[in-house]
């Protein structure tokens, strides 16, 4: 039932992705999206390619395997956020989840730290176990898409860390939130076309 | 397993097989009082003679703020002009001078070698009632100075109205929103002291001796670990109860179990351990996967309340203290858009105070009769959170933005009274100690 939904999540993304439009802004775009944009840049056909010319092949593609690995990253580290009071996956929580299973699914030899956070409303030791369970809420997520559980370590912080500190909806929804860092291991496999299924 | 539940029946936390009354047995009145006479309901009236020697300005002052604070005495003051500087018995006696002022009790402090000879007049019947001279600790304006008077008013009071003051107590708290660290201060809000070196405190909690707290931490990596401090040497030790959160310990009655809030992906509930020796650690509640923190002992250790959000959102629960028996307290209707957080059980067993929120609203903090659960709005104005009883089982300390930024105030369940204790932003999470002095 899971791998049905990724694999139909999957070409929903690419769908939309190769249509070049209608796509949400993201801080950091998802690998699977910048794929489709080097496929139609084909190799321009020979006179052959000499020393400069094969530096130049090989720097573009270190350039473009640092700028996939950087946006594997962005996924894999974007902040999610929930609503007043709940630990809920939202559909945009869901989204940038499902962006971060791949990443881990090719990076075994990362792990993660997922933090959860709340906003300044609600009692500030009560706060301490609502983050936990939002912190809780994320790593069932993707533990229930294959990610070894082992390889998340959940914290709390409840309302001590804001990312920011005005008392009104739009920084209390800022604050709602799980932040994922990487603890161990660096984002070496990036997503290439072939592994869209 | 059946190890380790026996050893805990062994040990610290016995379970009855039935649940009393939660209400300790009130204690008969340990000393003579001094049969003054006025009518129930009202407050009586005491003067402070003026006190002779280098500190007495210091010392009748403390003596009338202690009582006032107290608000079961009204302070009468009245200072020269003629009027007499003590009271005299007999034919031309004048203690019908300081009747007509409204004093029911005079109390006459005489600085002694050691201490204070203290006799309390009873001005109805025109005659001393009672004497006694008290020893004074350290050097006069010391911290252990003033809490010695703080015991001596605490026993006068006891003298005039029956009732122990609560004035030789103090109150941890948190001082400083993020990477706080903790503090205690005087009831009167003399000498803010730091104890330990840690920082992140949160949720302090009292030894029922008075002799320790404990309190949580939370550091870089989250929250928190828990850490017993003892106050006679300022360090403090951390408990050991493995990883993950660890949060809002309070002792038991005995003082020789904690129980403290654990989290791990399947949830947040309560849990029991040693306090001072690596015992094992007991599950209290059961919550699935919801959040179960901030537990409050019954005085005599049979009951605990605590916060769930097993219903979806906060409410107090009651259970008995191996978590059997759970059971809503605060009343829930479906719908309900309300968050009751934080209980604190009162120490004659009688109300859990707790903190509530509406939609849109400040916290208030409010108290739930254990007998009919009946419920009384304490506060109304500002955000008011975290409240802890006193010993007497009337005054309580919370924080709350009343008068700007958070500070601590203490409130007189009876009348609505209240005063502001500290005067630095910034602070939170009290916790009123036991009596630290008699």
């Amino acid at each position: 039932m899971h791998r049905v939904t990724r694999a139909l999540a999957l070409s929903v993304v690419a769908t939309v992705a190769l249509a070049g439009c209608r796509r949400k802004p993201e801080p950091a775009p998802a690998p699977v999206q910048t794929t489709p944009v080097s496929n139609p840049a084909p190799t321009p056909p020979p006179p052959a390619c000499d020393a400069a010319c094969e530096e130049a092949k090989r720097r573009a593609a270190d350039e473009e395997r640092r700028r996939l690995a950087e946006a594997a990253r962005g996924s894999l580290t974007a902040t999610i956020y929930f609503d007043y009071d709940r630990s809920d996956i939202t559909d945009d929580a869901r989204t940038k989840l499902d962006a971060k299973v791949p990443v881990l699914t090719q990076n075994t030899g990362i792990r993660i730290r997922i933090a959860g956070h709340t906003d300044s409303r609600g009692s500030d030791e009560y706060n301490l176990a609502l983050g936990q369970r939002r912190a809780a809420a994320a790593k069932r997520y993707l533990t229930d898409r294959g990610i070894d559980a082992g390889r998340i370590e959940i914290v709390s912080f409840g309302e001590e860390r804001p990312a920011c500190t005005s008392e009104d909806e739009s920084c209390w929804s800022r604050n709602r939130r799980d932040e994922f860092e990487i603890t161990v291991g660096e984002i070496t496999a990036v997503q290439t076309s072939s592994s869209v299924r | 397993m059946l190890r380790l539940a026996s050893a805990l029946l062994a040990g610290a936390m016995i379970i009855a097989p039935h649940a009393r009354a939660y209400a300790q047995a009130t204690p008969p009145p340990e000393a003579v009082v001094i049969g003054l006479t006025y009518d129930p309901g009202t407050k009586p009236g005491v003067l402070v003679l003026r006190v002779p020697g280098a500190n007495g300005d210091s010392i009748r002052s403390i003596l009338q703020n202690d009582f006032d604070n107290g608000d079961r005495i009204n302070v009468i003051a009245k200072d020269g002009g003629g009027f007499p500087d003590s009271p005299t018995a007999g034919r031309n006696g004048n203690y019908q001078l300081y009747a007509q002022l409204g004093a029911h009790a005079i109390v006459q402090v005489t600085p002694t070698a050691t201490g204070l000879h203290i006799a309390v007049h009873n001005v109805a019947q025109a005659k001393v009632a009672r004497v006694r001279d008290f020893p004074l600790d350290g050097a006069p304006d010391s911290r252990e100075w003033r809490m010695s008077l703080h015991a001596i008013s605490d026993e006068l009071e006891l003298w005039i109205t029956g009732v122990r003051g609560i004035a030789a107590t103090r109150i941890a708290f948190v001082q400083g929103a993020r990477n706080g660290r903790l503090y205690v201060i005087d009831s009167d809000g003399a000498f803010p002291t730091p104890v330990g070196n840690e920082s992140g405190v949160m949720s302090p909690s009292w030894h029922p001796k008075g002799t320790h707290i404990a309190f949580s931490v939370i550091g870089s990596r989250g929250c928190c670990q828990i850490y017993v401090a003892d106050l006679a040497s300022s360090t403090s030790r951390q408990l050991a109860v493995g990883t993950g959160l660890n949060s809002t310990p309070v002792f038991a009655p005995d003082g020789a179990v904690i129980v403290y809030t654990h989290g791990e992906e399947s949830g947040t509930d309560l849990f029991a351990t040693t306090a001072f020796d690596r015992g094992p650690t007991r599950r209290i509640t059961v919550g699935r996967g919801t959040d179960n923190t901030t537990p409050t002992f019954s005085p005599d250790g049979r009951k605990l309340a605590f916060t769930s959000g097993r219903l979806g959102r906060p409410e107090i629960y009651i259970s008995d203290a191996d978590g059997t028996n759970p059971e809503l307290l605060t009343s829930y209707n479906f719908g309900d858009q309300n968050y009751r957080a934080n209980p604190d059980w009162s120490p004659d067993g009688r109300l859990i105070a707790f903190q509530s929120i509406l939609p849109g609203a400040q916290f208030q903090l409010n108290t739930i009769s254990l007998r009919d659960r009946s419920v009384k709005a304490l506060t109304s104005d500002g955000s008011n959170e975290d409240a802890s009883w006193a010993p007497d089982s009337r005054h309580l300390i919370f924080s709350s933005t009343r008068t700007g930024t958070k500070q601590l105030f203490v409130i007189d369940s009876e009348s609505g009274r209240w005063r502001q204790l500290t005067r630095n932003g910034g602070v939170r999470l009290p916790a009123w100690s036991p009596p630290l002095k008699r």
